[in-house]
């Protein structure tokens, strides 16, 4: 098993996720401690995020995976500072840009994070781009913004920008308008609009559910360059084990709006602790191989308003506990170096061994 | 019903990789779909077709489940859709536009009757639940509404109908008085599969039935239409992307290109020896299952082709990394499949198969920078 003090301190840069050499650096980037976002409703506070920390280093992918509803994305729109309010609040918690709380910042100065220091490529470029405003002004808008360039300048930095996500011949493409564009193409422009300003994190959210295989492969290809070239952390949301297998570094597993398991993508993939984990894992057909029956998690996930008191997963794991165990609402715990897990006796098939790890 | 004395073969014409074995719900001779894109008369210009699907034969056995792959544009579901009896094959006129036949007879020559046990046959799950159900009719509604078309039952007997699918297809029955919004998305697939249930089809057309759910709600819905499959003997069209749903799902694959099958037969022949060059790119892009997996990706250059004015010969001439020669008779005759292993058929030419090229330096490892 990698340790991280192993990754981090060694010269020899290990290749970890199969794109080169590992890119990143001992230098955390972005942080967030227990944060909560709330929602209120006719039906009563949901709380999509529920006490989520996770930190990413610099050149790191971090995989955040989970199903539609389990928080991921409004975990990411909480630290862009994009929840609506109302419904929406902060509740609690700290979101760490570079050491720095950025819940604290008055609106103006989030406009220099949002889009310069973070930011964030969406799922669907069709509806990301806007159709009656050519290429050069979507691109040119967030460099106006974070640079202050005007001009035959900002022309230069939007060529430059559509270089980098290696758009053939720039220069024409960027007269055009978004329909002229194929959807990988579109993407690219959106990417383009993420990375202008050299941001330190990218967060992507699900940015290839709408490409072909062959369009998705050489996205994230690219992704990845950018990041060997920038240094950029990314903050990868999706719900597909196959992207977190190509892409990731370390892995958080979100459930009804909490981390219930994150550790290194090999050990994640290799001792997979969670019951949740293990069945996302398992639900995924093989390419490599022909698979037998494919192992279903049973149920719906649950509804945020009306969550099961303790561990939220116990109505859907398929180990045997006391009823009085689901009730306990159990604890994120390292059980192993780097390698967290929410430790419930539902949902955990080895809790016995990590037992003194808590108190419960 | 009377049809199963009917059945024969007769009149379907051959074509290599299928066999009237296995009684063929549908089969499919040399269709064609072309489409005129631009509305000049033949004489004073000249005309462009869009050949969405050109020259196309498969045959969908009962009991069995065809793949169709490939990438966006390449025909399969224009190829779904003529199945379906919703776009008629056409061409510019000069070329035969080909048939499909429905238990050996053919489609146009079927008499009203026949047309109509057609319907009832074929049916259909389309991608999206949230805009293939109405949103204005409850559940039950939603799936009597064959039954109230097709059938002469009353409504007491269509509502104990639709209770028993909802039932079948793993929702409770008092459910059905609920309205669409209330349900999601894995959940509102299995009404759309219980409406085609409905009217005890042969055949479905399952057109990227679980690409628009979440990860863990698709290997719930692959497995009910397994389990349909088995217990009612029902053949399945798939049509997907996602490699691995089809290696998980059909008995056989036919890989399309710009709407010609590049390679075709048992699936996991196919997987186990892909030949064709742009089968072997599809395998190659696609997800690995697990993160010490790598897969060096072959790119093939430039983007998907316009399928509007395809060339003459090889459809695949224009994409493929090896060199194409000149004056070969493939690049200008459409070369056809050729039988490589038990089961398994190829478009065969000096540039577009695996077989005898050294593909490496068209390779791309995970960490080398595309052109």
């Amino acid at each position: 098993m990698t340790n991280k003090a192993d990754i981090t301190s060694n010269e020899e840069l290990i290749d970890r996720d199969g794109f080169g050499p590992s890119t990143i650096q001992n230098e955390v980037v972005l942080e967030l401690k227990n944060l909560q976002t709330h929602f209120t409703t006719k039906w009563g506070t949901v709380k999509a995020c529920d006490g989520v920390s996770y930190a990413v280093k610099k050149g790191e992918t971090l995989g955040v995976v989970g199903e539609s509803g389990s928080g991921k994305s409004v975990t990411a729109l909480s630290i862009m500072r994009l929840i609506q309010s109302p419904p929406g609040k902060i509740a609690g918690g700290e979101v760490l840009l570079h050491g720095k709380n950025i819940l604290e910042l008055s609106e103006k100065e989030m406009t220099k994070v949002r889009g310069g220091e973070i930011s964030m490529i969406l799922q669907d470029p069709m509806q990301a781009l806007n159709p009656v405003f050519d290429i050069n002004n979507q691109v040119g808008e967030a460099i106006g913004i974070h640079q202050k360039l005007k001009g035959k300048r900002r022309w230069d930095k939007v060529v430059d920008a559509l270089k980098k996500v290696r758009i053939p011949a720039p220069e024409m493409r960027a007269r055009d308008y978004p329909h002229q564009l194929s959807g990988g193409m579109r993407q690219r422009v959106v990417g383009a609009i993420g990375i202008s300003s050299n941001p330190s994190v990218i967060i992507a959210d699900e940015p290839t559910t709408s490409l072909d295989v062959t369009i998705q492969a050489a996205y994230l290809r690219l992704l990845k360059q950018i990041q060997r070239e920038t240094g950029a952390a990314i903050i990868f949301i999706t719900h597909d084990f196959g992207i977190v297998a190509k892409m990731c570094d370390r892995v958080a597993v979100m459930y009804a709006g909490r981390i219930v398991e994150m550790a290194d993508v090999r050990e994640i993939f290799n001792n997979p602790l969670h019951e949740y984990t293990k069945a996302l894992i398992g639900s995924v057909p093989k390419l490599e191989e022909k698979t037998g029956r494919l192992p279903q998690i049973e149920g719906q996930p649950p509804l945020l308003y009306n969550l099961p008191p303790g561990d939220s997963f116990a109505p859907r794991s398929t180990l045997k506990y006391d009823e009085k165990d689901a009730l306990i609402r159990p604890d994120l715990v390292e059980v192993e170096p780097d390698h967290f897990v929410q430790l419930s006796r539902c949902s955990v098939a080895d809790f016995d061994k990590y037992k003194d790890k808590v108190s419960y | 019903m009377t049809t199963q004395e009917r059945k024969d073969y007769s009149n379907v014409g051959p074509a290599i990789g299928c066999s009237n074995d296995g009684d063929p719900i549908i089969q499919v001779r040399n269709i064609r779909k072309w489409y005129q894109v631009n509305k000049s008369i033949p004489i004073f210009g000249k005309v462009d077709w869009l050949k969405a699907v050109d020259d196309v034969s498969f045959d969908v056995p009962s009991g069995k489940t065809i793949g169709l792959v490939g990438e966006s544009g390449c025909g399969k579901t224009t190829t779904a859709k003529m199945i379906l009896g919703l776009e008629n094959p056409s061409t510019d006129g000069h070329v035969a536009t080909g048939e499909i036949f429905f238990q050996g007879e053919n489609v146009d020559e079927l008499t009203a009757a026949g047309k109509r046990e057609m319907r009832r046959s074929v049916q259909a799950v389309f991608q999206d639940p949230w805009s293939s159900l109405n949103p204005r009719m409850r559940v039950n509604t939603i799936i009597s509404e064959p039954l109230e078309i097709n059938t002469t039952m009353t409504k007491q007997e269509r509502d104990v109908r639709a209770g028993d699918l909802l039932a079948e297809v793993g929702l409770n029955p008092y459910q059905g008085n609920l309205y669409p919004h209330e349900f999601s998305g894995g959940q509102r697939q299995r009404i759309g599969i219980a409406r085609a249930l409905a009217l005890n089809p042969k055949l479905i057309v399952l057109d990227e039935p679980v690409s628009a759910l979440d990860v863990s709600i698709r290997a719930q819905i692959m497995n009910l239409l397994v389990d349909l499959q088995n217990e009612h003997d029902l053949a399945y069209i798939l049509i997907a992307h996602n490699l691995a749903t089809v290696r998980y799902m059909c008995h056989r694959t036919a890989v399309m290109y710009l709407g010609v099958v590049q390679e075709y037969g048992d699936t996991e022949e196919i997987f186990a020896h892909p030949t064709h060059l742009y089968t072997n790119a599809l395998i190659s892009a696609a997800l690995p299952s697990h993160p010490d997996i790598e897969r060096d990706e072959i790119v093939l250059p430039g983007e998907v082709v316009s399928p509007v004015n395809p060339p003459e010969g090889d459809v695949f001439m224009t994409r493929t990394p090896l060199p194409v020669r000149e004056n070969h008779k493939f690049t200008k005759e459409r070369p056809p499949l050729v039988e490589v292993g038990k089961d398994h058929y190829v478009v065969e030419t000096p540039w577009s198969t695996v077989t005898g090229h050294d593909l490496s330096e068209f390779k791309l490892s995970v960490d080398q920078e595309m052109k």
